[in-house]
């Protein structure tokens, strides 16, 4: 391990490798001057290009670590309940947007592909395409920002907010996210409600529903396909709130808490990307990066592609329920 | 370790030419020492500023243990002795015994010791210092606007509906989390990338080793408790539920969380301690240290064992019994590493020449309490008997006696023993002796007690207690105000020192690491010619003579030839 | 007319709050010893505690020693220490394998008491504790909250079904050997059988506020025959007691005195003393006058209106209370003028 610094052996890093004439391994020690004369980029503590950025490296992983480790609290959260509540996952689930979820997921796809391709610009030293990349990465990530802030919008306006806030302008069956999937079961659930109406019309106290109480007409004999998703959602059965009529599992805020949670804080960690891209484009504005010096722009792209990764573990835990 | 033929020619006469330009003297002005880059200036401010919380923490810890001197009200209320203990936990915890040894004695030493002419990212441990500044100042705000009272372990629903400032309080405990990771971050690279030649692994010191076993622990564990922190603080502030049980949440996850931070961050705080021990013992016994590799690695088990107990914390939590299970057949694990090291460092004093000065006095105050805490860990690692100890007296004097025993005893150890280095003065050898025998002395007697009065019965945290108990609360108040005395007068004696003490010398306790081959206080840019390492840490002591007229030791003329 | 005099000052001896008191112990280390779940754990202490002992003295004498016997002269005389070896990978083995073997033991004792700590015998009596700030409600079956003490027969095994109504607390029983944290949302349990009579503290071990260290009770463990007795006379009292002297039967036993005093200076809660028919001013919106219905929704509803300079603490009592309780506590709480 301690040789590493003299070693220059990824074949991408070497055209940046160690470029000082060393004739002498250790001859980069003699620091009696501690001005190296090497370029601008180079810290005083640091003897070649390739140890500094081998130390810029390692620390950025570590970094990435602690950051898979901040949200792992999260995911764990995510666990701890989907396991205990999972009616409540599979409830909020139909509120969210998977389209909007999408499109988000595929701008963050070609936002880390540009990424990725700014580091080779960077190394290679084609200014001119670093800052077509950086642009790019950062048109993406502003487009995220926005697709999300709309999903947020409607959150708000629908009433799906965190904690004691949550009040659902909409029943789970009447959206159109659950009708297409299970327009049975809807149709079954308002007939329900319809008849709870009734009941609380005539006797004040409505007894719980009796899954399999014979009722006139069609839902007689209510099949599999009308009751499961209904039961699954926790819209009826054990895990409803008011079990005299459809409505919605016990506790149903606590997935958007989690959602705006987790949402948030990765929205957070795409805005301060936004930040570290936009200081890079104007350092490679400056011509800055070249073949010994891209650091900063590898390590840029390394958190990058971190949060597409984490947004990628999003997309489907939170959206795609099944 | 550097090979003792190179120090001669390397050293020697510069000891006193280069006193001149010291990182001391290098710039002048209070915005040089603010962003200083240097890894000294910035682990002498650290120091700074980890005394002054620690002063403050124990002002708390002397007011606790005063309303203790009667069964009911002594100087305050009940929610004022509430605020006070939180507070002197959260202060010592978060903000002197975690950065204690390894960002104030670390950054100082570790650079030196490795001969890099500085930390892997300057900026980065600049930034950590800024943030530990930021992160007191919010828990302090706590104090100044209604002191959180909710125990340093923030746990819930107490913390999420109790009505003081615990937001800002918590808030502090997450900025000093990422303080703590960039100095661990910081660290681990450093100690990767930047040994100079001849610098392999099993070469490095072992302050060296336990800094990077604790930082592996504050990279891997601290994120968890940011995250929790914040969990809690959006609970409290937006109710969203996940540990509220009225909203369907789970208090005893936030436990979980919490412990599976708060536990490694044990080891965060004892393990440098370790470190510190490690060097203190073979120099002033003058011999090499015994095992030198058990006890680098066994840093390292206790780092990878630390995560896997936390849950020893919460065997009358509600949780299953497989876990507790699980949870104390590892926990006792841990004691082997643990006496490991014990058993080496006795055995490097087996034979050896001793110097009773006050890093060694200190050193061996920490095998005494540290033997008594370890042990003590035992009894509450067994399942049944933890049943009746959880949460007594008896926690309160274990962690007391690991935490205050072990973890600032080694500080104290470790800044008596590089004092000389980085300020370049020697304090008052009679005065260190009398205040480390004053301190080993009232650590006994304050925490002692404590052990009887948690195995009869006595809960942690009471304000009002049972008469039957107050004879021994007595005496564990008179035990603290004689660790005061103790901890005054070491500060004013280093104070003096600083004064009016004599020039240190280069290498005044014989040390054969590498910050002792650089002058004191180092030069700016630590090593005028960079080090070429040929042999262990421990080695060549035979090649090292005490110089009266300097008050140091010197290269052995007869090896430099 | 006597009769009922009599009652009155039993129920005065009855629930007057009193400090638990410490019993005597026989061993220097514990409290007594009282149930049969203490065995397993007293064993493991005292051994460790021997244990401690020898490897305490053992490293402190070595320690000791070694400074004596190899005492540098000073500095100055520059001694070097004879050769050594520095390291011995058999001795060092050695000293990583005996703890194990110390341990071991130690663990699987542990576990064997843990376990049976943790597991009630089918037939065992059932008695809830509920932990709130800062009190321990008893609950028998059928009979309620008698009595701010816990009673149980000796030699009767007897589990403790724990749940909190706010904050975690736990119920720590030091002469049975025995805790159990009470958590807000889930039931926890804990057993005990035991073995002497007589009194015996409980304390709250889980830190839970201001008045933490004053969520004290006793478990009062009954001879044969006693608690029976003692089960019918609680019985009878309960049901004779209307008006102020239910309502303050009730200010003792449902935990109203941790927060409330009757002597006008303000607690947790405000004072009882000349609050009925006063006009306060309320945290939210306008004074109120404490009249018969605010002191009923007080009750049921503690945080639909707070006089001010209190905090929203106060656990409903929704359920725990009859109307008959209600009114006889409306009846004592005016009795205090």
């Amino acid at each position: 391990m301690s040789e590493t610094s003299e070693t220059v052996v990824e074949p991408k890093a070497a055209g940046h490798g160690a470029p000082l004439p060393e004739s002498d391994p250790h001859g980069p020690h003699d620091g009696e001057t501690h001005a190296h004369g090497d370029g601008p980029h180079l810290a005083h503590h640091f003897d070649t290009y390739q140890q500094q950025f081998d130390a810029g490296k390692l620390g950025i992983w570590l970094f990435l670590l602690t950051e898979v480790l901040f949200f792992s609290g999260l995911f764990c959260a995510y666990t701890v309940y989907r396991g205990m509540h999972p009616e409540v996952f599979v409830y909020a689930h139909y509120f969210l947007n998977t389209s909007m979820g999408a499109i988000n997921t595929c701008v963050l796809l070609i936002s880390s592909l540009t990424a990725a391709w700014a580091v080779r610009n960077a190394q290679l030293g084609q200014r001119k395409h670093l800052m077509v990349n950086i642009v790019i990465t950062i048109a993406c990530a502003c487009t995220f920002m926005v697709v999300k802030g709309f999903e947020y919008q409607h959150k708000f306006a629908d009433g799906l907010l965190p904690g004691p806030r949550f009040h659902p302008t909409e029943q789970l069956w009447e959206l159109e996210t659950f009708k297409h999937k299970h327009p049975e079961a809807a149709e079954y659930a308002e007939h329900l409600i319809k008849l709870a109406e009734k009941k609380g019309e005539t006797a004040k106290a409505p007894g719980i529903i009796d899954l399999h109480t014979p009722v006139t007409g069609k839902f007689e004999n209510p099949t599999e396909e009308q009751i499961e998703p209904l039961i699954k959602a926790g819209v009826i059965g054990p895990a409803a709130e008011d079990p005299t009529r459809p409505s919605k599992p016990r506790n149903a805020h606590v997935f958007f808490s989690i959602y705006f949670f987790m949402t948030g804080l990765h929205g957070i960690h795409v805005l301060a990307g936004i930040g570290v891209w936009v200081w890079l484009l104007i350092r490679a504005k400056k011509n800055q990066f070249g073949p010994k010096y891209f650091g900063p722009i590898d390590y840029a792209a390394l958190y990058w592609h971190l949060v597409d990764l984490i947004w990628i573990y999003l997309f489907p835990l939170l959206y795609l329920i099944h | 370790m550097a090979s003792p033929s190179t120090t001669a020619d390397a050293v020697a006469p510069r000891s006193t030419s280069s006193a001149d330009d010291n990182y001391l003297t290098h710039d002048k002005g209070v915005l040089s020492w603010i962003f200083s880059l240097d890894h000294k200036r910035i682990g002498v401010m650290y120091l700074c500023s980890v005394l002054t919380a620690f002063a403050l923490g124990g002002f708390f810890a002397l007011l606790v243990r005063t309303e203790l001197l009667t069964p009911q009200r002594t100087i305050m209320d009940h929610d004022t002795y509430n605020q006070m203990f939180t507070l002197h936990g959260a202060i010592m915890v978060f903000l002197v015994i975690i950065p204690g040894i390894p960002a104030a004695l670390g950054n100082i030493i570790m650079p030196l010791q490795l001969g890099a002419k500085d930390v892997a990212f300057p900026r980065l441990n600049l930034a950590s210092y800024h943030l530990w500044i930021v992160g007191a100042l919010f828990m302090l705000s706590s104090l100044a606007i209604n002191a959180v009272d909710t125990g340093w372990t923030f746990y819930t629903p107490y913390s999420t509906t109790t009505s003081t400032a615990v937001v800002p309080a918590a808030f502090g405990a997450f900025i000093l989390g990422f303080s703590s990771i960039f100095t661990g971050l910081n660290f681990i690279v450093t100690m990767h990338k930047l040994r100079p030649p001849g610098m392999t692994w099993f070469r490095l010191p072992l302050f060296c080793w336990a800094l990077y076993s604790t930082a592996l622990i504050q990279v891997l564990a601290t994120p968890v408790i940011g995250i929790t922190l914040l969990m809690m603080i959006v609970e409290r502030t937006l109710h969203i539920g996940i540990f509220d049980p009225t909203l369907g949440g789970d208090p005893v996850l936030f436990q979980h969380f919490f412990w599976f931070y708060s536990h490694p961050a044990v080891y965060i705080m004892i393990v440098p301690a370790f470190g510190v021990i490690g060097e203190i013992i073979p120099v002033f016994s003058r011999k090499r240290v015994f095992g030198y590799k058990f006890i680098a690695i066994s840093s390292l088990a206790i780092a990878f064992l630390g995560f896997l107990v936390w849950g020893h914390h919460m065997f009358v939590s509600g949780q299953s019994v497989l876990a507790g299970t699980i949870f104390s057949a590892i926990t006792f694990l841990i004691a082997i590493p643990t006496a490991i090291k014990v058993f080496n460092w006795i055995t490097t004093m087996y034979k050896g020449v001793i110097h009773l000065d006050t890093p060694m006095l200190y050193a061996l105050a920490f095998l005494w309490v540290f033997t008594i805490g370890g042990l003590t860990g035992i009894f509450l690692a067994v399942m049944s008997v933890d049943v009746h100890l959880h949460d007594t007296y008896f926690v309160v004097a274990h962690f007391h006696y690991v935490m205050m025993g072990g973890a600032i005893t080694a500080f104290m150890g470790g800044l008596h023993y590089w004092w000389p280095k980085f300020t370049g003065k020697m304090y008052d050898e009679k005065m260190g002796r009398i205040g480390a025998t004053l301190v080993f002395l009232g650590l006994n007697v304050t925490f002692f007690p404590q052990f009887i009065l948690g195995s009869r019965g006595m809960p942690r945290r009471y304000y009002n207690y049972l008469p039957e108990f107050q004879p021994l609360h007595v005496l564990s108040t008179l035990g603290a105000y004689t660790l005061g005395i103790g901890f005054l007068l070491t500060a004013f004696y280093l104070y003096k020192s600083l004064k009016s003490g004599k020039t240190a010398p280069m290498n005044p306790w014989g040390a054969a690491t590498l910050e002792w081959q650089c002058s004191s206080p180092p030069p700016y840019y630590n090593f005028h010619k960079p080090p070429t390492v040929t042999a262990g840490p421990y080695d060549g002591y035979e090649n090292l003579m005490y110089d009266e007229k300097i008050g140091g030791y010197i290269p052995r003329k007869t090896s430099a030839s | 007319m006597t009769s009922s005099i009599s009652t009155l000052a039993f129920a005065a001896a009855a629930f007057e709050p009193k400090l638990p008191k410490l019993p005597d112990s026989p061993y220097f280390w514990m409290p007594p010893s009282a149930s049969t779940t203490t065995a397993n754990t007293d064993a493991l202490y005292n051994f460790m505690l021997w244990m401690s002992l020898f490897f305490s003295v053992a490293i402190f004498s070595a320690m000791l020693y070694f400074c004596l016997k190899y005492r540098a002269k000073s500095r100055a005389a520059n001694e070097f220490p004879e050769k050594t070896n520095d390291h011995s990978t058999i001795l060092e083995l050695t000293w990583s394998v005996i703890p194990l073997f110390v341990v071991v033991p130690l663990f699987v004792g542990g576990f064997k008491g843990f376990v049976s700590l943790r597991t009630p015998p089918k037939a065992a009596m059932e008695i809830r504790a509920t932990g709130q700030k800062w009190k321990w409600l008893f609950t028998y079956p059928g009979l309620g909250t008698p009595d701010d003490a816990l009673h149980v027969p000796v030699n009767t095994p007897v589990r403790i079904v724990i749940n909190s109504v706010d904050v975690i607390h736990s119920l720590y029983i030091p002469s049975f050997r025995t805790k159990m944290d009470a958590v807000p949302g889930r039931y926890t349990d804990l057993w005990f059988k035991a073995t002497q009579t007589g009194e015996f503290p409980i304390f709250c071990a889980e830190y839970c506020g201001t008045s933490h260290s004053d969520m004290l009770s006793r478990v009062v463990v009954h001879p044969p025959g006693g608690y029976e007795r003692w089960l019918a006379r609680t019985i009878a009292m309960a049901d004779s007691l209307t008006g102020v002297d239910r309502g303050k039967m009730l200010y003792e036993k449902q935990g109203c005195s941790t927060c409330h005093t009757t002597d006008g200076t303000p607690k947790v809660g405000p004072s009882w003393k000349g609050i009925f028919d006063k006009t306060e001013s309320m945290t939210v919106g306008a004074p109120m006058k404490v009249d018969e219905n605010y002191l009923r929704e007080s009750m049921m509803d503690p945080q639909a209106h707070i006089v001010m300079g209190f905090g929203p603490v106060m656990p409903t009592y929704q359920g725990k209370l009859s109307d008959k309780d209600i009114d006889g506590l409306i009846e004592y709480i005016k009795s205090l003028k």
